[in-house]
């Protein structure tokens, strides 16, 4: 019966047509909500953002102007010459960029290190020390904040930047460095078993394969851990605040917060907002640029942990 | 059999290694040793005597006093109020702080999941508050509180015209929390993206599926989404727990506690009585009872997941 099949062919047409416009207009409907909603968010994101680095533009006294001003005028770019000057603002930097960058340089070459004994060697009681290596996370820094003092007083590492540096040199071994190990290791893990095997029976031995083989093709794990421990240091405000005390080795954090302090202490009116906003933006520079230059790997790092967690 | 899987290749004959062990095996020890090194003298070590200093009376300078568990009585005795202030305040940010990121990232990372147009430009934006914190971020959002600060200045276009004008947040005992509480969920990027990670790996016949059945967009949200991203929100709830019963850097920098302890967390009572006022004892002993109410909470947590998280292909 060939009509048959025709009528019901049409009505089936019919039905889809009638749906696909249903849905047509559903999508429309919700992309236009979906997209209003999405901008909303990325304004509120931002705006913060934006009035920093606005306010840091102003002149003295024109901070708190209403309605807000979102474009200066007149433009104060002298706010940065002005808070360099004050005070020794490059210094800090200098002193936050070096602990940085070596407390990374540990966190990298160790954490690589332990991670690559924990995914490819094997070796007695490695599950339960991987467990406890994990439990370290969970674990809240805090309870040894007070011991972790008087060990470096012991030391006479107090007021050196010796505490905020060495135990990032013992993969994992300060707190929260195991996310590092982690982070590497679930990379490591990935990776063919035959390239290592395949070394082994040429003879490479196993710091070889770590540092030739392993090494190099774990890039992008190694470039997340960089930029997370940076960021981390570059922000880290609770170490500093208790190991260091002099202004020789002050930090940008410390000397935001001493700014912030001695100029609200000095009395309302007298806050200068718009220098304080430069010194914040000075702060948040070198962070946004690294996260502009290296998004990918941080997005992936995140991802990639954060799926681990199954 | 691969080589690397005999007992003892040929070429580690006569190098030193562990007694009874292989040479493989003793490398993959050396191999952690940094780690377990580490782990030893800046974790583990620290913790048992941090254990040991909260059973005593000490500031440093002079002796060590013995006083058993006398801190920890005072402390669950509920005799020092300074302690249930800061615990009390601790929950109360907890409570909103935790559900609030979660909710708040589930749904921004739904909106991203949709097929959008320059995903990435808004992933970044919503990303970039979070590698911000620190104190920069503390000092302009203690700037954005003011009470002619950005956020009244929003808040007034609504309040205006009902007569009213928006709070003094820092310097109110009743406001203080909850401003800190919005600068919080201005860092929801982290959640976020692992969210938006689950979201991506949700495979797509399971929508086909339930479309076929009949759901409709509730309906897959429900029956399809949220199970599937129960591991993604069980990790996310973890690790929330565990950080924000340790919230600190805005705490001190924004209020110092203040107004009248109002902001007066668990870990500032801490620096107080350990940095400032060098007690530290009671400076451990509240470590400790920190860290147990964190302990706590999270084997809640793990013990409930039974009940609620899916792990595909296993019954967890």
């Amino acid at each position: 019966m060939p009509w048959l099949s025709q009528v019901s062919f049409q009505a089936r047409e019919g039905t889809t047509r009638q749906r696909t416009l249903a849905a047509y207009v559903r999508i429309v409907v919700g992309q236009t909500f979906g997209y209003a909603a999405l901008i909303l968010v990325a304004v509120i994101s931002l705006l913060p953002l934006v009035w920093m680095v606005s306010t840091s533009l102003k002149a003295f006294g024109r901070e708190f102007l209403f309605p807000p001003q979102w474009f200066p005028n007149p433009i104060v770019f002298g706010n940065y010459l002005t808070a360099f000057e004050t005070s020794n603002l490059a210094r800090y930097f200098g002193n936050t960029l070096m602990i940085a960058v070596l407390a990374t340089l540990g966190t990298v070459l160790s954490s690589s290190l332990v991670a690559f004994g924990f995914a490819r060697l094997d070796f007695f009681g490695k599950r339960v020390l991987f467990i406890i290596l994990l439990s370290t996370l969970m674990l809240p820094g805090i309870v040894t904040l007070v011991p972790t003092f008087v060990l470096f007083r012991t030391l006479g590492w107090i007021d050196t930047p010796l505490p905020l540096i060495v135990p990032w040199w013992f993969g994992g071994g300060a707190f929260g460095g195991a996310f590092f190990v982690f982070l590497i290791r679930q990379f490591m893990l990935q990776l063919p078993r035959e390239l290592d095997e395949a070394a082994l029976v040429d003879g490479a031995s196993y710091f070889r394969i770590y540092w030739r083989i392993m090494l190099p093709l774990s890039k992008p794990a190694l470039a997340a851990s960089a930029i997370f421990s940076f960021i981390h240091h570059w922000n880290d405000f609770l170490n500093p605040l208790i190991f260091l005390n002099s202004e020789e080795w002050r930090t940008l954090a410390l000397y935001l917060r001493f700014f912030l302090y001695t100029e609200v202490g000095g009395g309302a009116g007298l806050t200068r907002w718009n220098l304080m906003m430069a010194a914040s933006v000075v702060m948040l520079i070198p962070v946004l640029v690294i996260f502009f230059s290296a998004q990918r790997y941080f997005i992936r790092g995140v991802a990639l942990t954060g799926i681990a967690g199954r | 059999m691969a080589l690397a899987d005999q007992p003892d290749a040929p070429q580690s004959r006569g190098r030193l290694r562990l007694p009874g062990w292989t040479w493989r095996e003793t490398q993959g020890f050396l191999f952690i040793l940094p780690w377990l090194f580490g782990f030893v003298v800046f974790i583990a070590g620290p913790f048992f005597f941090s254990f040991f200093v909260s059973l005593t009376e000490w500031s440093f300078i002079g002796d060590i006093k013995w006083l058993g568990l006398d801190h920890y009585i005072r402390l669950l005795s509920a005799d020092d109020p300074r302690f249930v202030q800061a615990v009390y305040n601790t929950t109360y940010y907890v409570v909103f702080h935790v559900p609030g990121v979660l909710l708040i990232s589930f749904i921004i990372a739904g909106l991203l999941n949709q097929k959008v147009r320059g995903i990435a430009i808004y992933r970044t934006c919503f990303y970039l508050p979070s590698i911000t914190t620190g104190v920069a971020t503390a000092v302009l959002w203690y700037w954005v509180l003011q009470p002619n600060g950005l956020l009244n200045n929003f808040l007034n276009i609504f309040l205006e015209p009902l007569g009213v004008s928006g709070p003094n947040w820092l310097g109110s005992t009743s406001w203080a929390m909850p401003g800190l509480i919005i600068m919080s969920f201005w860092t929801v990027g982290t959640t976020m993206i692992i969210f938006l990670a689950g979201f991506q790996g949700i495979p797509q016949h399971l929508y086909e599926a339930a479309e076929i059945d009949g759901a409709g967009w509730w309906g897959k949200v429900r029956n399809v989404t949220i199970p599937m991203m129960t591991p993604q929100i069980f990790l996310t709830s973890v690790i929330g727990v565990i950080g924000s019963f340790q919230v600190f850097t805005a705490a001190l920098i924004i209020t110092d506690g203040g107004p009248a302890d109002a902001t007066l967390f668990i870990l500032l009572l801490l620096y107080q009585m350990g940095f400032r006022a060098f007690n530290m004892g009671y400076a451990s002993a509240i470590a400790w009872v920190l860290f147990l109410i964190i302990l706590f909470f999270t084997i809640v947590q793990f013990l409930s997941a039974r009940r609620w998280v899916y792990y595909e292909g296993v019954r967890a």
